[in-house]
């Protein structure tokens, strides 16, 4: 054998230096398995911490807004709530007795990460039409992650300023997220004037996907005016 | 590449331990409180919302 001749010394090292960048090969590809795994650790539970501070202030804002009653403004209106404000607290005791979240007003991606949205435009509590929100399903605190389990005649209480409004589930269904036929104020039917008062809650579908989204309708069965 | 930080580390195997942990877990909190955040809008894995 003369693999310890002089020249073959580059051949025995060689291995060595292989050896070291697969070595740093495999390090590397470990490390960055170990960083996709705590940024899905991150995406689950890491988001939520921020809802959930957000959700304190906003269910502060709530209370003390139903301290004080809704003035009409000097046009007689009630004002316009602005974006990114509570504008409703959400019930649905089919989830658990804590379930409740602050309602925000308006849908882009900084008013969902605070808690379910309200589509802008779209009836308000108890009125005539659809009162649309929607809600992350996986992060974010994920409010809606369990809206599939809601069965006919379940309830989604919704507490407004002015009073509590309860609706009965009708009806689930998976569509595509270009159907927004489903916001209409008769959803599903954007041709008709509504005469009832709807709800409509959209989240994604399946879970961790932005395939589809899983709608649940339901419609106005009681109104209890609060107490001033 | 950990061989050679583990080298650099100071000598006590208690010391080396406890540097190493400690070098981890800053390393997680700058990914968790200032890279992440950044990169999560781009992941798409929870779209609720219906729109043309």
């Amino acid at each position: 054998m003369t693999w310890r001749s002089p020249g073959n010394r580059i051949s025995h090292e060689y291995p060595g230096r292989v050896r070291a960048i697969l070595r740093s090969v495999g390090e590397l590809s470990i490390t960055a398995g170990v960083i996709m795994l705590l940024f899905c650790a991150y995406l689950l539970w890491g988001t939520s911490a921020y809802t959930q501070r957000q959700q304190l202030l906003l269910q502060q804002q709530l209370a003390e807004e139903s301290a004080t009653p809704a003035q009409p403004a000097a046009d007689g209106k009630i004002p316009k709530i602005s974006l990114g404000k509570a504008m409703a607290l959400l019930r649905i005791p089919k989830l658990g007795r804590d379930y409740r979240y602050a309602v925000v007003e308006g849908v882009e991606t900084d008013h969902l990460k605070k808690g379910p949205g309200h589509y802008p435009g779209t009836a308000l509590p108890g009125q005539v039409g659809n009162f649309v929100v929607s809600g992350h399903r996986t992060t974010y605190s994920a409010p809606f992650n369990r809206i599939d389990e809601l069965k006919r005649d379940d309830e989604i209480v919704v507490e407004a300023r002015e009073a509590r409004y309860t609706y009965r589930v009708t009806s689930q269904d998976i569509v595509e997220p270009n159907e927004i036929e489903i916001i209409a104020p008769v959803p599903g039917k954007p041709d008709i004037s509504p005469i009832r008062s709807y709800i409509t809650l959209s989240t994604c579908h399946p879970e961790y996907s932005a395939a589809q989204r899983l709608i649940v309708y339901g419609v106005l069965k009681e109104t209890e005016e609060r107490k001033v | 590449m950990y061989g050679w930080l583990w080298r650099k580390l100071p000598a006590p195997l208690g010391k080396r331990l406890l540097t190493a942990a400690v070098l981890a877990a800053i390393a997680a909190a700058v990914l968790w409180y200032a890279v992440f955040p950044l990169l999560e809008p781009a992941v798409t894995l929870d779209e609720v919302t219906v729109r043309r």
